[in-house]
């Protein structure tokens, strides 16, 4: 039975998966717009999905033998598909008009910090508002603020950026050998935090930073050194033993300035080489900080339309260098060294190095 | 060949007459065209005295403001560095300590800040990408220098004077004040 493979239409595009499948990755497989926008589900983390609702499509016809449809949408990440089943996605205009109250109530207390938040650029949140959001906000109240909570020198917690969608408190279960950490209080007061401000110590704990769709949970060790599309990602992998040790290094000339796991299109960790999920440990993520430390395998391939590729000059075709030719091998004399004079990017400040943001303090040495 | 337009006038090959090569007509006619401009009104300004309003719209200097407390408004957030086609703007970020808070709006803020006034072509995306109101193009020019080191501009060049401390200042970069 589990061999038999099942056919979904989804926005008129038809696949054959096997049973079990949800809606939601028999979309993946077909890839591009057709697959419906995740906050909660992460398909590494068992158990998630279910939460955020952005995921909701229109089932028009319910499978081969029971053509109703669906009366409700239905949350793709948690619907199994039925044989013959169709599905509407970006051609169903309920679904959209369904996905953009939804993003709306994710914004309601969401601070929309984005010039401050380290995670602007790759998050989550901020790609599905700008797709499906609308421009303004309808919400005149005071947006929720909670107590700050330190969940240690590794990770820094933004509580009133976070959405619930639980993805941290599985990696904590799934991952490592004790959770410290969880969901507290209920509805509106619900919060992620410790017990009695307990901090995190588990190896592979830093992988939250990667599962996490906003910036609720970031690298305390990258905190404010730079924007993400400032920096260039760039593959690498050094021997770990208690990870795959497959990383991408965010570069800026020489200098490491964070570690995070590799993500695939949809924004989740790879698989590794070695097999299994290529999660890293925290002394790969949060230590290693030199180029010293990894082999570098090349640059990382960034979509062309993220943030993050501006700047990257793809196959730049250099003009050749001909003033040294005809001044017998003298390079021209540099009217100005910008080096000398900018202030900016001095070399005896090492921001890269510093395992906490950098302070006014650090500037005037 | 046939012409386009009737307006065309064929040129006269003629030699001049002995009246006409002593350009005698010609000089009293150019003369007068002169002098009547001694009655018109003078097109020109003496500079540096007379000054022309700058229109509104007019992309000048750029000022890093500050907000009605006198903290700057900069979270530095990269979008004016982003946004710049010519990659002029380069900036630092820093975290805001405990005792800050009277300097810096938010709890992030940029430690160093530069344009490169060589390359900035005052196109204004800067001012538009920012989402703090922190970065304008004022009514000036960037003055001229004698070396090119002169025109990387820092923050302590581009940071509008604190409206608490200095009002007289503030008053004078807001053109409030006579200068």
């Amino acid at each position: 039975m589990s061999e038999q493979l099942l056919k979904v239409t989804i926005d008129n595009i038809t696949v054959e998966v096997p049973a079990g499948t949800t809606i939601l990755q028999a979309a993946r497989k077909i890839g591009g717009d057709v697959a419906p926008p995740a906050m909660c589900y992460y398909s590494k983390l068992q158990g998630s999905g279910g939460k955020c609702r952005t995921c909701l499509v229109e089932v028009s016809k319910g499978s081969e033998k029971d053509p109703r449809p669906m009366p409700k949408l239905v949350a793709s990440c948690r619907t199994t598909i039925m044989d013959g089943m169709e599905v509407k996605n970006i051609t169903s205009d309920r679904v959209l008009d369904a996905r953009k109250g939804v993003v709306e109530f994710l914004l309601i207390n969401h601070p929309l910090d984005c010039p401050v938040c380290d995670q602007a650029g790759e998050c989550h949140l901020q790609d599905l508002s700008y797709e499906h959001g609308a421009a303004g906000t309808r919400y005149e109240f005071q947006r929720r603020t909670f107590k700050k909570h330190d969940l240690g020198d590794y990770i820094q917690l933004h509580m009133t950026r976070c959405i619930l969608c639980y993805r941290c408190v599985f990696t904590a279960d799934q991952l490592t050998k004790t959770r410290e950490h969880g969901v507290l209080d209920r509805g509106d007061h619900a919060e992620i935090a410790t017990f009695i401000e307990k901090n995190l110590q588990n190896d592979f704990i830093g992988n939250v930073i990667d599962v996490c769709p906003v910036g609720a949970l970031t690298d305390k060790t990258f905190r404010f050194k730079n924007r993400v599309w400032f920096t260039k990602p760039v593959d690498a992998h050094r021997d770990c033993d208690t990870c795959c040790g497959e990383v991408q290094l965010w570069m800026r000339g020489h200098e490491v300035f964070r570690v995070t796991a590799r993500k695939d299109e949809w924004g989740e960790v790879k698989e590794s080489t070695k097999g299994g999920t290529g999660w890293i440990c925290n002394t790969c993520r949060f230590e290693k900080k030199q180029v010293s430390d990894w082999e570098i395998e090349g640059p990382t391939k960034v979509n062309r339309h993220s943030v993050i590729s501006q700047g990257h000059y793809v196959g730049l075709q250099k003009p050749e260098e001909t003033m040294p030719k005809v001044m017998d091998g003298r390079s021209p004399k540099l009217l100005m060294d910008i080096h000398s004079v900018s202030e900016v990017n001095k070399p005896n400040i090492e921001l890269s190095k510093l395992d906490r943001p950098a302070h006014s303090t650090d500037f005037n040495q | 060949m046939q012409a386009l337009t009737n307006r065309a006038k064929p040129v006269e090959r003629r030699p001049m007459t002995w009246l006409e090569s002593i350009y005698l007509w010609n000089i009293i006619k150019g003369m007068a065209i002169t002098f009547s401009h001694i009655f018109k009104k003078k097109p020109t300004i003496n500079y540096p005295e007379q000054k022309r309003p700058f229109s509104p719209v007019f992309r000048g200097l750029h000022v890093l403001n500050r907000d009605e407390e006198g903290r700057e408004r900069c979270t530095a957030c990269g979008l004016c560095a982003v946004a710049c086609p010519a990659e002029a703007i380069t900036m630092e970020a820093a975290e805001r300590l405990p005792g800050e808070e009277n300097l810096y709006r938010e709890e992030k803020y940029a430690a160093k800040y530069e344009i490169n006034m060589l390359r900035c072509i005052f196109c204004g995306l800067c001012e538009e990408a920012c989402p703090k109101d922190a970065i304008y193009l004022s009514e000036t020019f960037a003055p001229s220098n004698y070396t090119r080191k002169g025109f990387i501009y820092g923050k302590d060049d581009l940071l509008i004077p604190d409206p608490k401390q200095a009002p007289a200042d503030f008053a004078k970069a807001k053109g409030l004040a006579e200068a």
